[in-house]
């Protein structure tokens, strides 16, 4: 620790204290249970399998937990217009 | 009125099994008859922990099983008349346990102790929940740290769930026991404070028990430390913490910040020096 940081060194307990703060009130919301980004993304891409022929490999899926909003992000790589028609 | 309690905390290291020794130890030295039972099986320490290690020659995997009776498999500590072990398996795993046996061995000594405590392994498995099914109380062991506080969270969650007092729709009984914490190191910022861990787990504090030097001394020795040293302040805590178990009210201190003199001259910069 150099010199200068001794003195404005921030404290890492009042950090320690709000992460577990917002990780837990999410954990107990989903109580135990199935995960939730999991589920929401196996049900969204069958929807849009449906229409698209998806390569799941090329599907990258980003979950936020944010205090007071969370975002689910599902990118998903368009292939070649081959658009199914029904 | 016999009383299971279960000593649990989801992560490991965090002095389970040491807790376990105390407060049994403890509980006895109030006049109580007292089983410890050591529910880690495959990787059982309770006996090296209170000194019984040479003494060991059923365990609850044979009691369960039927291979032994249950006076057979408990082992009396030398130095409290009334307090008792029930060893693990070391060579067995858990799933050597089944719901049905362990049942019924806690109904035994139920009749035999009036308190029954149970140690269980870390993790969320087989061998932890069947130590907490029968439970009527439980103890949840918790470091001021970030994983053991949400492995604690996650515990009680499983203890309003998973116990069998639970699925009757009736309460388990659950306990708070801070343990290794750092009252410099809290006051300084650098580890969550009592008040911020109660905050998040929400469940009344049984004690406090300060990081300390004594408390693996009494491990080396084999003693439980409210024994081996009952004048330190981790034994006193112990001691506490089993009293108020009985039902006693014992004002709750906080560990005092010990500073030597370095630092009491020159603040913190001999603390971090």
């Amino acid at each position: 620790m150099s010199f200068l940081s001794f003195f404005t060194r921030s404290r890492s307990a009042p950090v320690a204290r709000d992460r577990l703060q917002l990780l837990l009130a999410h954990e107990r919301a989903l109580g135990g249970g199935a995960d939730l980004a999991a589920v929401l993304q196996k049900e969204i891409l069958a929807v849009i399998s449906r229409h698209i022929a998806i390569d799941h490999d090329k599907v990258v899926v980003k979950l936020d937990r944010g205090e007071r909003v969370s975002t689910l992000e599902i990118d998903i790589e368009m292939p070649e217009p081959t658009f199914a028609r029904h | 009125m016999s009383k299971v309690m279960v000593v649990t905390s989801g992560k490991g290291g965090v002095g389970k099994t040491t807790s376990s020794a105390s407060l049994g130890a403890a509980l006895a030295q109030a006049g109580k008859t007292v089983v410890v039972v050591d529910f880690d099986v495959g990787l059982r320490n309770l006996d090296l922990v209170m000194g019984a290690e040479r003494r060991v020659v059923y365990d609850l995997v044979n009691v369960v099983q039927g291979d032994a009776k249950l006076p057979q498999a408990l082992i009396r500590d030398k130095r409290i008349e009334t307090l008792s072990l029930l060893p693990a398996s070391q060579t067995r795993d858990k799933d050597a346990l089944t719901e049905e046996g362990v049942g019924r061995v806690i109904d035994d000594l139920r009749e035999k102790f009036d308190w029954i405590v149970c140690d269980s392994p870390a993790g969320i498995d087989k061998g932890a929940t069947l130590a907490m099914r029968f439970a009527d109380l439980a103890v949840v062991v918790t470091n001021p740290e970030v994983s053991s506080v949400r492995d604690s969270d996650r515990i009680i969650g499983m203890l309003d769930s998973k116990t069998r007092r639970a699925e009757r729709g009736e309460k388990v009984e659950k306990h708070l026991l801070l343990t290794r914490y750092d009252a410099a190191r809290a006051a300084r910022g650098d580890m969550m404070k009592v008040e911020d861990v109660l905050e998040i787990l929400a469940i009344p504090l049984l004690g406090i028990i300060a990081e300390s030097p004594d408390v693996l001394t009494a491990s080396n020795l084999g003693c439980p430390i409210t024994l081996h040293n009952p004048a330190s302040p981790a034994a006193r805590a112990y001691d506490e913490a089993a009293r108020r178990l009985l039902g006693e009210t014992i004002a709750i201190t906080a560990p005092m910040e010990r500073r030597g003199l370095m630092s009491r001259l020159f603040g913190r910069k001999a603390v971090v020096a």
